[in-house]
């Protein structure tokens, strides 16, 4: 399948950790930041195949993972109320907030339904006026442009029973607050291609330049992700800190002007609560007040606090890259994608849920 | 806001959710929590597709599924088409020649009569196609908004004329894993037909009786193992029941298993892994590694294994579970899955 399977191309992979091998000299952190990239990473286990000193930590790039149990808890108790339709992706119906998931108030008689796009919660906001659709929003700056859209067109068409419930997180604050932080032990990361499509490079550029650490702009797919790598390792290896981008199939520099002009119009950037790293300033984005009369927290009085972590769980320093999935006591035992005891178990792209899917035993290699 | 928020465990659900029915991980907890202790008995404790029935000298295989299919027409196929060959593939692959099947149909009032015509016309052709009669049946009608358009069930009785135990418990370390063909076909083309995803799909359901592949297969005289059609929770799920039943190891070469590009392109679309989608016409079977050859030949003489492959093979290494050996020689968990991706594919 094309501008797939060269992608994915067994002896341009063989070349690519040949390249690795012969320029790496010494012990290297990378992180990479997506969720789907860990996804790839595990799946055709990359990081088995990539030389020893090379050590990938995973990000805290899943944005169903990192969406508060406040948010969630707030989306439950709106459904439940007589005269509310709460809409969202499927992968977020069953996300734990801290007591129970949409699924299980939905088996319970609320009305939660599932769409692909916003554009059909608009749809569905349109064909019952006499119901109040709240949609459940959730992403980093790749969903955000399609939900500011959602709520421009709801305003432009005079929507009054159209709400916003929304959890938008953006990754630069979260590439800074994980690299000034004291503990840090990332030395390179691989910035998100699908974001950088929609925002560009600058603001990685400026990364760059604040923390002299190389970033690198990669794909989803193994080619992509080991030419990212193989960029890295050849920068730290010769001393430099620089930007590059690896993913140019997809990203330009200044991104999409247009998902960026709507972002700007609808939304104003704010302070965020990450589920397993806490409130981040400046990470996230709200609507403007301008927009007030759809953000269903106001509308709807929803003030529901964060609740008391578990004690157990180690998430924060695996998302920090401090610790791997498998250093955790509970990982797979009392904590499973089924029974999630922190944020990278809660959805498949997780890094804990990723370990969980394709590593949770040592495999016998089978010849 | 505490800095480190983490969710609490959520535990046994109260209710049942659409995950229950998705023929993965929570269906075979209800299976085990709920019918099995409810039913205990040996024949239901095989956990096979059908259940095995030894009377005097006869040997009789018995299954029944409910079909509560969205949209009831589909490219390739319908409810009533779907209904027939669910439960004679059932009966075909525990190595049943299948021979009477029982309709039950629950309507929704107010649909069309033409509709029911032409589904039960449909269900008529494919019973006719798979060698089966129709021979008992129940109406029942619920009011609007209690059903969606209909739901029907089928139970089906085949006579067993092979001396051969098939069954998931049967697998044995060397054994060669063959699969019928190209996967994924199914759970696509209902997808493509869905509200909300309308993507342009020329892909059709493969929705067929498999039994004459299943007699072609037992001529060979191969030492056959065990056979599934894997339906909801596709070839993945399908090769963990045996797996785990056996308590052996199943070992899918990545690169071997056959998907259409089309299929391909849709899962990657949309996320999912052709694994785990339905099929209604595949065929999964367990041979001795002797014979595979040759059952592999008779596959791809008849029309429904013409891209029969080995996609596999049976280890004592990590026993219960499924791996999957990419096509850059590394080797990861198949797992079950919790949830269903799909819900009401068949």
């Amino acid at each position: 399948m094309k501008y797939l399977d060269e992608y994915r191309d067994s002896q341009m992979v063989k070349r690519l950790l040949e390249k690795i091998r012969r320029t790496v000299t010494q012990h290297l952190v990378l992180m990479e930041i997506c969720g789907g990239q860990t996804h790839t990473i595990m799946r055709y286990g990359l990081d088995e195949l990539l030389p020893p000193q090379i050590e990938l930590v995973h990000g805290p790039g899943c944005p169903v993972c990192v969406t508060s149990t406040s948010i969630l808890d707030r989306a439950i108790e709106v459904a439940q109320r007589e005269d509310v339709t709460l809409v969202s992706y499927g992968d977020m119906l069953r996300v734990p907030g801290s007591k129970t998931d949409l699924l299980s108030a939905k088996s319970r008689g609320a009305d939660v339904r599932m769409v692909y796009s916003p554009l059909d919660a608009l749809r569905i906001a349109r064909q019952t006026p006499e119901r109040k659709i709240v949609f459940l929003a959730v992403g980093f700056e790749t969903t955000a442009p399609a939900n500011a859209m959602a709520v421009w067109q709801a305003h432009r068409e005079g929507l009054n029973n159209f709400f916003l419930l929304a959890s938008h997180v953006l990754v630069p604050p979260a590439i800074r607050a994980l690299a000034g932080s004291p503990d840090n032990r990332v030395q390179g990361f691989i910035a998100p291609g699908h974001v950088c499509t929609v925002v560009g490079c600058r603001d990685y550029e400026d990364l760059v330049q604040e923390f002299r650490m190389p970033i690198v702009v990669g794909g989803f797919e193994p080619v992509d992700l080991l030419q990212a790598i193989a960029v890295l390792v050849t920068m730290l290896e010769e001393g430099r800190a620089a930007f590059s981008n690896e993913y140019a199939r997809s990203v330009s520099y200044r991104g999409n002007i247009e998902a960026q002009r709507i972002l700007a119009e609808v939304f104003e950037v704010a302070d965020q609560p990450w589920r397993g790293l806490g409130e981040i300033p400046q990470s996230g984005l709200r609507l403007k007040s301008k927009f007030a009369a759809y953000d269903a927290n106001q509308v709807f009085a929803l003030t529901i606090p964060e609740v008391e972590a578990s004690s157990v769980c180690i998430s924060a320093k695996i998302l920090k890259g401090l610790k791997k999935p498998t250093d955790c006591s509970v990982f797979g035992h009392s904590c499973t994608p089924e029974s999630p005891l922190g944020a990278p178990m809660v959805s498949s792209e997780g890094a804990c849920s990723a370990y969980y899917q394709y590593r949770r035993h040592d495999l016998v290699v089978i010849q | 806001m505490n800095p480190l928020s983490c969710p609490l465990p959520l535990t046994e659900t109260e209710t049942v959710l659409s995950g229950h029915g998705s023929g993965g991980k929570l269906t075979a907890e209800l299976f085990r929590s709920i019918f099995l202790p409810a039913f205990s008995n040996s024949i239901l404790g095989r956990m096979d597709d059908q259940a095995l029935l030894e009377i005097e000298s006869a040997r009789l295989a018995f299954t029944t599924d409910s079909f509560v299919v969205k949209p009831l027409f589909f490219r390739g196929g319908d409810i009533g088409s779907l209904a027939v060959h669910g439960t004679v593939n059932d009966l075909a692959v525990g190595g049943a020649r299948p021979l009477f099947l029982s309709a039950a149909f629950i309507l929704e009032e107010g649909l069309p009569i033409a509709t029911l015509r032409r589904i039960v016309t449909s269900m008529q052709e494919a019973a006719a196609r798979a060698g089966v009669q129709i021979v008992t049946g129940d109406t029942k009608v619920v009011e609007k908004g209690s059903c969606d358009g209909m739901f029907v069930n089928t139970a089906g009785i085949g006579i067993i004329e092979t001396t051969l135990r098939l069954s998931a418990d049967q697998a044995r370390p060397g054994d060669v894993v063959l699969l019928s063909g190209p996967i994924g076909d199914h759970g696509i083309a209902i997808l493509a037909e869905r509200e909300g995803l309308s993507f342009e799909s020329e892909i059709a359901s493969d929705t067929a009786p498999l039994y004459s592949l299943v007699a072609d297969m037992l001529e060979t005289r191969a030492t056959l193992r065990c056979m599934r059609d894997p339906t909801r929770g596709g070839v993945a799920s399908a090769s963990n029941e045996i797996a785990q039943t056996s308590h052996v190891g199943i070992q899918l070469y990545e690169e071997s298993i056959p998907v259409k590009p089309e299929v391909r392109g849709a899962c990657e679309l949309l996320g999912i892994d052709p694994l785990y989608i339905a099929n209604e016409g595949k065929l999964l079977a367990i041979t001795a590694p002797e014979d595979a050859e040759r059952l592999l030949d008779a596959m791809r003489r008849n029309p429904l294994g013409t891209d029969a492959a080995v996609i596999g093979k049976v280890s004592s290494e990590n026993p219960g579970m499924v791996t999957l050996r990419t096509s850059f020689g590394t080797t990861r968990i198949m797992d079950m899955l919790a949830n269903d991706p799909l819900p009401r594919i068949c």
